[in-house]
């Protein structure tokens, strides 16, 4: 029993990483553009489809894939926050973004279903099946790989908002839009360059949830229920909760599988309501701004 | 200004005269088909307005009373073996499980502001769900059926269209009710300012868990239609996550926080959608057209049609 715990806990700090990695995206939009993006998790999914088209059609491997996924997804934000979002202003933004963001999902989504059909996929190479075993331990390499690909992209977008000029203005627009626009900073730009990246993370998220799940076109309401969880449990705009929150729950909803495994994912959701009863802030959130 | 009071008086005699007379009219059952969807999303999207439409909380987790209205029917319905008509004796008691769910759930969930409230209406959504799903007493993933109903074919219909009619009717005449009270302005301010209204001695948290147990209530007595409508409930058709994007989207074509926005809404969308799913050719691409139309609507009237439309009357004069 203490070894399937350490084996659960393990496989969550493995998930949870790929998890961080999706969830830094959702909530480094938030931070800057005041955005809950719902398309997130279908997003996800797109790139997921992305690299099994390019794998099954083109025979490029899972990883090599992600040189071209990436840069398209990261176009196909830009373009997304160019079209739409760039345009909402006023009292009912929050919501009105919102809807536009649900919009953006639910095409998204009858675009995949239309191509794909509702047949479950997954991706497979050789290392989607082979193990590493360490003390007894059975980690699937992709597990491995996805976690190192997950911390390096983590670690990639840590550095560019921490030790980068476009950074500190994505910052400086995060602490205060209004101020940074007095400053000449573009927020417009820095905006969309934002959305751009915090979709871009999701092409190696869907590649690595597609190589250890089986998905289809649906798959999108659960991810982005959970990615909304965790954000909101690490804090809304907060990279460093994001990360916590993440393993955090990936481990719990492991850990309570072995028992329970048609509850884990209930549990999943009463730990977020009942962290939010005790500090509706979430772990690291910022105070909420006042007026909507 | 007695024209535009005898005017909008008139005008809502003649709708309802429409909303009775549809029906007869329209015998086919096919298309009374329609008006009981239509009603039923009628209802749906004037409950959700009343809450989320006027203190500004989008809700995207009323499916969970839409849904718990269905099944608490269903299992009371079997558990005390109740048949025929007298089962519609049973819909102030979903009423009740609806807003009694919605206490603690909003105690909950409205603590926290706008965004993370979405997010908790979501996760709260997610746990009904599961629930459903394996529970023994929902039925699990096979749901629940609801017992014969003796009508007959010819009947069955129209009984139905009234019935969601009444709904309907009880739905609009709450909204209205809420407006124009000093209850549903101090939801009003609210929705302008939580901290201002506060400051000003509107106690919030007593007047949104109201308004939101009110909106469950009648969402759940609608849920309960639904189910002995279409016959049976599963967990993904109780709770379907379309359900509240379907309804949000009715209320803002037609009008956020407006009396007539989400009936219009209701009337545009829901036919729409039924038509489409009938659409061979259309297979699958429904989902597509509620997108292009929520981005159209959001981008182009974003106030929604009412408030928009009246604005252009008022720019003609």
């Amino acid at each position: 029993m203490v070894r399937e715990i350490y084996q659960a806990v393990a496989d969550g700090i493995l998930v949870g990483g790929v998890y961080a990695l999706m969830a830094v995206g959702l909530t480094l939009i938030f931070g800057v553009l005041d955005i809950i993006n719902i398309a997130q998790g279908v997003l996800v999914v797109l790139g997921g489809y992305l690299s099994y088209s390019l794998s099954t059609r083109a025979h490029i491997d899972l990883f090599a894939g992600l040189l071209i996924t990436i840069p398209a997804m990261f176009a196909l934000g830009v373009v997304v926050h160019w079209a739409f979002i760039r345009r909402l202003r006023g009292a009912e933004r929050t919501s009105m973004t919102l809807l536009v963001t649900y919009a953006v999902a639910l095409i998204v989504e009858g675009v995949l279903y239309k191509i794909y059909g509702a047949n479950n996929v997954q991706l497979s190479a050789p290392y989607t099946t082979a193990s590493l075993h360490v003390a007894g331990f059975y980690l699937p390499w992709i597990y491995v790989y996805g976690f190192l690909l997950a911390v390096a992209l983590v670690a990639a977008v840590y550095l560019l908002l921490y030790r980068s000029r476009f950074g500190r203005s994505v910052r400086a627009t995060m602490a205060n839009e209004t101020a940074a626009r007095l400053v000449g900073i573009d927020t417009g730009r820095v905006g969309a360059l934002t959305f751009g990246i915090g979709v871009a993370v999701t092409a190696a998220g869907g590649m690595v949830f597609g190589a250890t799940n089986a998905f289809n076109a649906n798959s999108g309401y659960d991810l982005i229920s959970r990615l909304l969880a965790i954000v909101i449990l690490g804090g809304l705009g907060s990279i460093a909760g994001a990360l916590a929150a993440s393993v955090f729950m990936i481990t719990l909803e492991s850990v309570v599988t072995i028992w329970y495994p048609t509850w884990a994912i209930a549990v999943f959701y009463a730990a977020l309501v009942g962290v939010l009863v005790i500090r509706p802030r979430g772990f690291f959130g910022r105070k909420e701004v006042r007026a909507q | 200004m007695i024209g535009e009071r005898g005017a909008k008086a008139g005008g809502l005699v003649l709708l309802v005269a429409a909303a009775v007379a549809f029906p007869l009219a329209f015998p086919d059952p096919a298309v009374t088909n329609y008006g009981v969807f239509a009603m039923i999303f009628v209802t749906a999207a004037s409950a959700w307005n009343v809450f989320s439409g006027y203190s500004g909380y989008i809700s995207l987790g009323h499916a969970v009373f839409f849904g718990s209205g269905a099944y608490a029917m269903g299992i009371a319905a079997r558990d005390w073996n109740i048949t025929g008509a007298a089962v519609f004796e049973l819909l102030p008691l979903c009423a009740a499980v609806g807003a009694a769910i919605a206490v603690p759930f909003g105690l909950i969930a409205l603590r926290v502001r706008r965004h993370t409230f979405i997010v908790i209406t979501i996760a709260i959504f997610f746990i009904f769900q599961l629930m459903a799903f394996n529970f023994s007493f929902t039925g699990g993933s096979a749901g629940l059926s609801s017992p014969f109903l003796t009508w007959q074919e010819s009947v069955y219909d129209t009984r139905f269209y009234y019935i969601a009619l009444a709904c309907a009717a009880g739905a609009v005449a709450l909204s209205w009710l809420v407006r124009r009270s000093s209850f549903g302005l101090r939801l009003r301010a609210i929705r302008d300012d939580e901290d201002r209204a506060s400051g000003l001695g509107v106690r919030a948290m007593r007047v949104k868990l109201s308004a939101f147990a009110a909106s469950a209530g009648l969402t759940a007595t609608i849920g309960a239609v639904w189910f002995y409508y279409v016959n049976q409930v599963q967990p993904q058709t109780g709770f379907d996550p379309l359900f509240d994007l379907t309804v949000v989207l009715m209320t803002f074509l037609g009008g956020y926080g407006t009396i007539a926005g989400p009936v219009l809404g209701a009337l545009l969308v829901e036919p729409g959608t039924l038509w489409l799913n009938t659409q061979p050719q259309l297979a699958g691409a429904s989902e597509i057209v509620l997108g292009v139309v929520f981005l159209v609507v959001v981008l182009f009237v974003p106030r929604g049609i009412i408030p928009t439309g009246g604005e252009w009357i008022r720019r003609l004069r």
